[in-house]
């Protein structure tokens, strides 16, 4: 229920809904996509990043909270731990426990290679878990990974590492099969067919959901999976820093368990970063629809022993955050709510452009509506424009909502708000990390016998990501490094174990001057929720 | 001004904006989260909580992330309940009756006290859904149980000790991987492009240059 201001915009949207809903929005050209995200996009606003003074990125941009972090200062040092001493040893340590992370670990296990888990929360705790949309596979007749090629290449503006992208879409349909075969629900027409939508950006329709759940089911079949399959899981354990051997190359990490703070070693003969994202870094001050998990850590752990970075300054603002009430600020509106026809729409009630644009482009035009335009609905966070969901009953006939998107309707529902015949306002939140760790096909870092999976990679969609590539991306790439990690650690010999990395980094810090407090990995966020500050007592 | 209410953690009285959820009221409070805390968006089922209003007589749930304080409120949180999770092969099973007796039996102990379903932080027919898995009636199980987020306040309200959300997800991946139709197309697609049907295709685009891409990606066609 919206009161006074809101209402009275509200009803504007209502009164224009039938005209709205018949208008077909042109889409914008490739000069006005251009200058458009010149002007708004938060990407190209250049006072809020800095260059990188250490590291094997040194003179590369970044946001000054990721330049933070990958210049600070390591939370342990060598003297702190004894690695003569090892606590778990392993062939495949897997590091993060979310999409990626378990699909590396059930095909490493299928390649009959002794693997585990370490997560800093729980297995499940991931963005996978909260990817609501959809998951792209070209597979239907009027597609082909050509296609979808394009489609991607394109909208991550010609910079996706093509070989990288090439793996993304031809194993893309296999990948939805493996799911299947796991026992993933997709939605599916009576005779089987894959009920597919459109995302921002795709020529074809080959959007595949579980409702709005996409994510939630996939992540929940898959550690149903690791858990049948015994592989070990060791829950509310971080990784604070790789471990390499003698030679250089990879060989295992320093943990910290996050509730009794002691440190363990894990000696393995290949490692996998699967930590995710960093939407909790708050980059620019966004909300964020990630979890509370997501803070960078492998970003800093891969570049403390040299892997180096691609892509890092480009991160992605979903359209479509959650813009009230306060209490889900910045909380995902999932793209499928556009797919299934919903309108954008501003504060007079008018449409203002075609809802399915790209990501980047559909934000920076919605920040331009807003701080541009004047055309913004005032809410007690900011700004916002409305998504005119009552427009998907019109459209797909009434209990569509219920039938495609429940999670969406229970969400506003708590607040009072039916999405069935009420519009809700969105703004742009951040939503993922488009760069990270720069791999080759088979999933390795630069640094030998590290592997990254996941949204900790940089490269396979290049400067912005298609919806549902990201799921995809999760699953063939984490696939990938399980299959590829575990190959090579049957033939590795790993030496002696050294933490001698951490001095030569702190040297390099204290050459270029940087003395900051700053701890890192991050490993989780501090909120207070505009408390004064208060000085806490240790024990 | 800001309103502020009463609110109880661990029954320790706290006055903290009656803006906030009850995740956001702990944060207010000093607590620096590390259990009970994941997606904070409604879906992982980390927080699940249990309450009550002074002066009620009615014990509630909920989600912390998902749901707003009240004045004197008293909160517990459920971080963690021991659900039992059987393991199995799921290449090896089959989707009949005799599975969930052999797995999860206790479901058959269900006393129909419908507590499971009165406590649902998803507001799911949790009683109705373990019902069809009794049966057998896999496709129900899943459709009745999909939107679970797995955070077991069912099963610690439950007097038979079943685990409902293990029961549940049995009942759902034997539902897509047994009983869902197959996509036929989906099949037909993956033997092409092991066939390699696609490669010349995909290496003709990945060798164009840039200019050419452009011009191909920005007057493409869109399916409507």
């Amino acid at each position: 229920m919206y009161t006074g201001e809101l209402l009275a915009s509200a009803k504007k949207v209502e009164a224009a809904r039938d005209a709205n809903l018949a208008l077909e929005p042109a889409r914008m050209t490739a000069e006005e996509k251009d200058s458009l995200l010149e002007t708004w996009h938060p990407d190209y606003k250049t006072s809020e990043f800095e260059e990188l003074r250490i590291g094997v990125n040194r003179g590369d941009k970044v946001p000054h909270e990721l330049a933070a972090l990958l210049e600070g200062c390591p939370r342990i040092g060598a003297p702190d731990v004894d690695l003569s001493k090892i606590d778990y040893d392993t062939d495949v340590l897997i590091i993060g426990g979310g999409g990626a992370g378990s699909s590396a670990a059930i095909e490493a296990d299928k390649n009959g290679a002794r693997c585990m888990i370490v997560t800093k929360l729980r297995i499940g705790d991931a963005n996978t878990m909260m990817a609501e949309g959809g998951i792209q596979a070209a597979d239907k007749p009027n597609d082909s990974p050509a296609i979808h090629y394009l489609d991607a290449f394109g909208g991550g503006h010609f910079a996706a590492k093509p070989e990288l992208l090439y793996k993304l879409v031809n194993e893309a349909p296999e990948a939805i099969e493996w799911l299947n075969g796991l026992g993933v629900e997709f939605d599916k027409a009576p005779d089987g067919t894959m009920i597919t939508t459109h995302g921002g950006g795709t020529s074809r329709k080959r959007m595949h959901a579980a409702r709005d759940y996409t994510g939630a089911e996939i992540m929940r079949t898959l550690r149903d999976e690791v858990l049948n399959r015994g592989i070990p899981v060791i829950d509310y354990t971080a990784a604070v820093e790789l471990i390499l051997d003698e030679d250089g190359k990879c060989a295992g990490a320093v943990l910290m368990n996050m509730e009794t703070r002691e440190l363990k070693i894990a000696r393995a003969k290949t490692v996998i970063l699967a930590t995710g994202g960093a939407g909790r870094l708050h980059y620019q001050g966004f909300p964020t629809s990630n979890h509370y998990g997501a803070t960078a850590d492998g970003l800093i752990l891969g570049y403390r022993v040299g892997a180096k970075l691609l892509y890092a300054d480009t991160l992605q603002y979903h359209p479509t955050g959650a813009a009230y009430p306060d209490q889900i600020f910045g909380a995902l509106v999932t793209e499928k709510v556009r797919s299934l026809g919903a309108k954008l729409v501003n504060a007079e009630g008018e449409v203002f452009m075609h809802p399915l644009e790209t990501r980047d482009v559909c934000a920076a035009s919605i920040i331009r509506e807003c701080a541009g335009r004047g055309k913004g609905v005032k809410t007690p966070d900011g700004s916002g424009v409305w998504l005119d969901t009552p427009m998907i009953e019109k459209k797909g006939g009434e209990g569509t909502i219920l039938a495609r998107i429940p999670a969406m309707y229970r969400m506003f529902a708590k607040y009072g708000i039916d999405i069935r015949t009420e519009p809700i306002l969105v703004y742009p939140t951040l939503h993922y990390q488009n760069g990270g760790l720069d791999i080759t096909p088979d999933g390795m870092t630069c640094v030998e016998n590290l592997y990254a999976a996941g949204e900790v990679v940089g490269g396979i969609h290049g400067r912005n990501r298609l919806m549902g590539n990201s799921l995809l991306d999760v699953i063939v790439f984490g696939r990938n490094a399980g299959r590829e990690a575990s190959e090579k650690s049957k033939s590795v010999t790993t030496g002696a174990l050294t933490l001698g990395h951490i001095d030569a980094f702190n040297r390099e810090r204290a050459e270029a001057g940087l003395d900051s407090g700053t701890v890192s990995p991050k490993l989780l966020p501090t909120y207070t929720h505009g408390n004064p500050d208060f000085h806490k007592m240790p024990f | 001004m800001e309103n502020f209410v009463d609110v109880f953690l661990f029954g320790k009285c706290y006055s903290v904006p009656e803006n906030l959820t009850i995740m956001g009221a702990m944060e207010y409070a000093g607590y620096q989260l590390v259990r009970g805390c994941g997606c904070r968006n409604g879906f992982c089922g980390a927080c699940a909580t249990i309450y009550r209003i002074r002066g009620d007589r009615e014990l509630k749930v909920c989600l912390a992330c998902q749901t707003k304080v009240e004045n004197n409120m008293y909160v517990a949180t459920l971080p963690f309940f021991p659900l039992i999770k059987e393991v199995y092969d799921i290449e090896k099973v089959s989707p009949t009756e005799a599975v969930m007796m052999q797995l999860y039996p206790e479901i058959y102990a269900c006393v129909g006290c419908n507590a499971c379903t009165k406590s649902c932080t998803q507001g799911l027919n949790v009683m109705q859904y373990i019902a069809y898995a009794q049966r057998g009636d896999f496709e129900k199980c899943a459709e009745e149980s999909f939107d679970c987020v797995m955070c077991g306040v069912c099963s610690s309200r439950c007097p038979a000790g079943i685990s409902h959300p293990q029961v549940a997800l049995l009942a759902r991946r034997l539902n897509g991987k047994y009983l869902a139709p197959e996509s036929a197309h989906l099949k037909e697609r993956v033997k092409e492009i092991r066939d390699g049907k696609f490669e010349e295709l995909l290496s003709d685009l990945m060798g164009k240059p840039v200019e050419e891409l452009k011009e191909l990606y920005n007057n493409r066609e869109i399916e409507q």
